[in-house]
């Protein structure tokens, strides 16, 4: 058995070897479809999941927002007999509170939590910045320095200034990259923040950069205390930002939490979803899209086997002669089959790990949705994996009918045609 | 009642009784074989002659298990073979049955060398044994010198020698050879002849070859003459 399973894969590499232009072109078909499907999911995939670290690390993975009450309201199903099927408290018509009921013990409830890796409470409001010569709009956040770097990026995000300066200063000020260039400012320089309830004097400390164009255009850091005495409001405007150890547990944990605060939560996915949508889309029809590559040279290989098992009907009336059987005579072709699949697999794999890496050092400069300036690549084996299992897929198709096709050639009949 | 596999008159003999066989082309039936019996004996070469389409080829495929009979008998040492399923029709070729095509019929991406040890590692031999196996009948053919060598780059007479080389690899009983001289001059079809002939009595192997040439048929140890699908003479 082990003999003739050995014999079968060198008749099958041989008839590769004197094939060599048909089997090279079939080659060439997978190595291409495994490239191009790799090279593609890895950048579509990179892209996303620097967005994703992107707002992750600036809005963080969960947000806490509003207080609310269930009305008196229930839906209940009541059998024939009397008895209460399910019911449940109707959130329709809920009152809403704007902000954060009690932000200190909804901060201690969280912190409870083992997934949850950062709490941090955020008063947020808008405002005027002035210059003296120049005015904007912006949001700002009154933020705990401290928390908040253990819930967001925000350390990383920092291109000019210090978060020691910031944390140092209460009137210190964080500024988004775009507002900084807008109001022509320098490090240090001395600031207004206008609003209804008052104004402050603020000293830039150090210019952010997400990325994100609407924040870097609009947002501002505060110390918390400095935002509350602005804003003249105690929790009105506070919301929670979390950062989770497994932020794909959001979902979840967001249902489990709204349940248990009684407030509005918001999970990263439900957040973003139209964009994690957009990403997925493109993901998925590039992945079709260089699928049809990998069916092309399927196609193209069962052309190549199909030839063959006509060339090759007397060399398998010959092997059935000298006792090999159906099966043996289907594994051969099989083999041959596999033989193209695994240098494809292996080839392609290689050239899609080059060719991943020379994508990820050219030069493009994102602002937008995100801050980059190359080509954004996610390294992910599985992206190799379902390339091969796409090539497996139709390889094995392509081969299989042929090599089926060969194990029923009638040795005796294909002697006397011969003859 | 079958004779008995241990039977010392069967052993090494093959043969055929009642044997009937025919096709379908182009939906009408042809009768190719119309109950025919012989029988070959161990350490003879038995000739059948006739002339195309009288059944001589077809007779001697099934005689080889590569094609299944309609009806009647076919004995390998006394035992009917007939009824075994396809697994071990092939199992009894591939130990029993050595084939002689007339275009020799070898495969062209292998050497001499491995096309002649392709039975005996099919069979299970180590590769050690079965190059000392098949170098020892390719020197013995002739071909020592040509063992690495591409089969299509020898001469029509020596692919023919690596085909009989092969034949015999596994020790066959029967060596069926179907016109292995029809492809060659007469030089070399007596040559390969000869060593059908010289084989079948130094080995003990009942040697049935299918052939035009009566010349050859007539040095046989035995002939048959078919027509219409039966032995007539």
């Amino acid at each position: 058995m082990c003999c003739s399973f050995m014999l079968c894969i060198e008749l099958a590499w041989k008839f590769v070897l004197a094939r060599k232009r048909p089997m090279f072109l079939s080659l060439l078909g997978i190595v291409f479809g495994v490239t191009f499907f790799v090279v593609t999911q890895a950048q579509t995939s990179g892209f996303e999941k620097f967005f994703i670290q992107t707002i992750l690390g600036t809005n963080g993975a969960i947000r806490i927002s509003d207080h609310f009450q269930d009305s008196l309201g229930t839906v209940e199903k009541v059998d024939q007999d009397g008895v209460v099927k399910f019911r449940f408290n109707s959130r329709e018509g809920a009152f809403y509170r704007e902000g954060v009921n009690q932000p200190s013990l909804v901060r201690d409830a969280l912190l409870q939590y083992d997934d949850i890796s950062g709490v941090s409470e955020v008063l947020e409001g808008s405002g005027t910045l002035n210059t003296g010569s120049r005015r904007k709009s912006v949001q700002f956040h009154g933020i705990r320095w401290l928390d908040h770097m253990k819930a967001s990026n925000l350390g990383d995000q920092l291109v000019l200034g210090s978060v020691d300066d910031f944390a140092s200063d209460p009137m210190g000020v964080l500024l988004g990259f775009r507002i900084f260039n807008q109001l022509n400012l320098k490090i240090g320089d001395r600031i207004r923040l206008l609003g209804s309830t008052g104004n402050l004097h603020l000293r830039v400390s150090g210019v952010f950069e997400t990325g994100v164009s609407q924040i870097d255009k609009n947002r501002i850091y505060l110390h918390l205390g400095t935002a509350r005495s602005f804003i003249g409001r105690s929790t009105a405007g506070t919301v929670f930002q979390v950062a989770l150890k497994n932020p794909d547990l959001a979902p979840d944990l967001s249902i489990q939490l709204q349940s248990v605060l009684n407030h509005r939560v918001v999970s990263w996915q439900e957040r973003e979803k139209v964009w994690l949508d957009v990403f997925k889309a493109l993901r998925v029809s590039s992945a079709i899209t260089v699928s049809c590559i990998l069916l092309l040279s399927g196609l193209g290989i069962f052309n190549v086997f199909a030839i063959l098992v006509i060339e090759k009907t007397r060399d398998i009336a010959i092997l059935r002669s000298i006792g090999f059987s159906p099966n043996d005579v289907s594994a051969i072709f099989l083999w041959q089959g596999a033989i193209i699949l695994m240098a494809g697999i292996s080839f392609g794999s290689l050239f899609a790990f080059l060719s991943t890496y020379l994508i990820s050092i050219i030069p493009l400069r994102i602002r937008g949705i995100f801050s980059t300036d190359s080509f954004l690549v996610n390294w992910d084996i599985y992206h190799y994996f379902w390339a091969g299992c796409i090539a497996l897929f139709f390889v094995s198709l392509a081969t299989w009918i042929p090599a089926r096709r060969a194990s029923r050639i009638e040795p005796a009949k294909i002697i006397r045609e011969t003859l | 009642m079958l004779p008995s596999e241990n039977s010392p008159k069967k052993n090494g003999s093959i043969s055929v009784e009642n044997l009937h066989h025919s096709f379908s082309v182009n939906g009408s039936v042809v009768n190719v074989l119309r109950g025919v019996s012989l029988e070959a004996l161990s350490g003879e070469v038995t000739a059948v002659t006739g002339a195309s389409g009288s059944g001589k080829s077809t007779l001697l495929y099934l005689m080889g298990l590569l094609d299944r009979a309609d009806s009647g008998k076919i004995l390998m040492d006394g035992v009917e073979m007939q009824n075994l399923n396809d697994r071990e029709r092939t199992l009894k070729r591939s130990q029993m049955v050595g084939f002689v095509f007339q275009f020799h019929f070898l495969i062209k991406e292998l050497t001499v060398l491995e096309n002649v040890r392709l039975p005996l590692l099919k069979n299970g031999i180590k590769r050690e044994v079965a190059d000392e196996k098949s170098l020892d009948l390719i020197s013995e053919l002739g071909l020592k010198n040509k063992s690495l060598r591409p089969v299509f780059k020898l001469s029509g007479g020596e692919q023919q020698r690596v085909a009989i080389a092969r034949s015999l690899a596994n020790s066959p009983r029967y060596i069926l050879a179907d016109e292995p001289t029809g492809n060659l001059d007469s030089k070399n079809s007596e040559s390969v002849f000869e060593l059908l002939k010289h084989l079948a009595k130094q080995q003990s192997i009942s040697v049935v070859l299918v052939t035009h040439n009566d010349q050859l048929a007539n040095f046989s140890d035995k002939k048959f003459c078919m027509h219409d699908g039966m032995i007539v003479t």
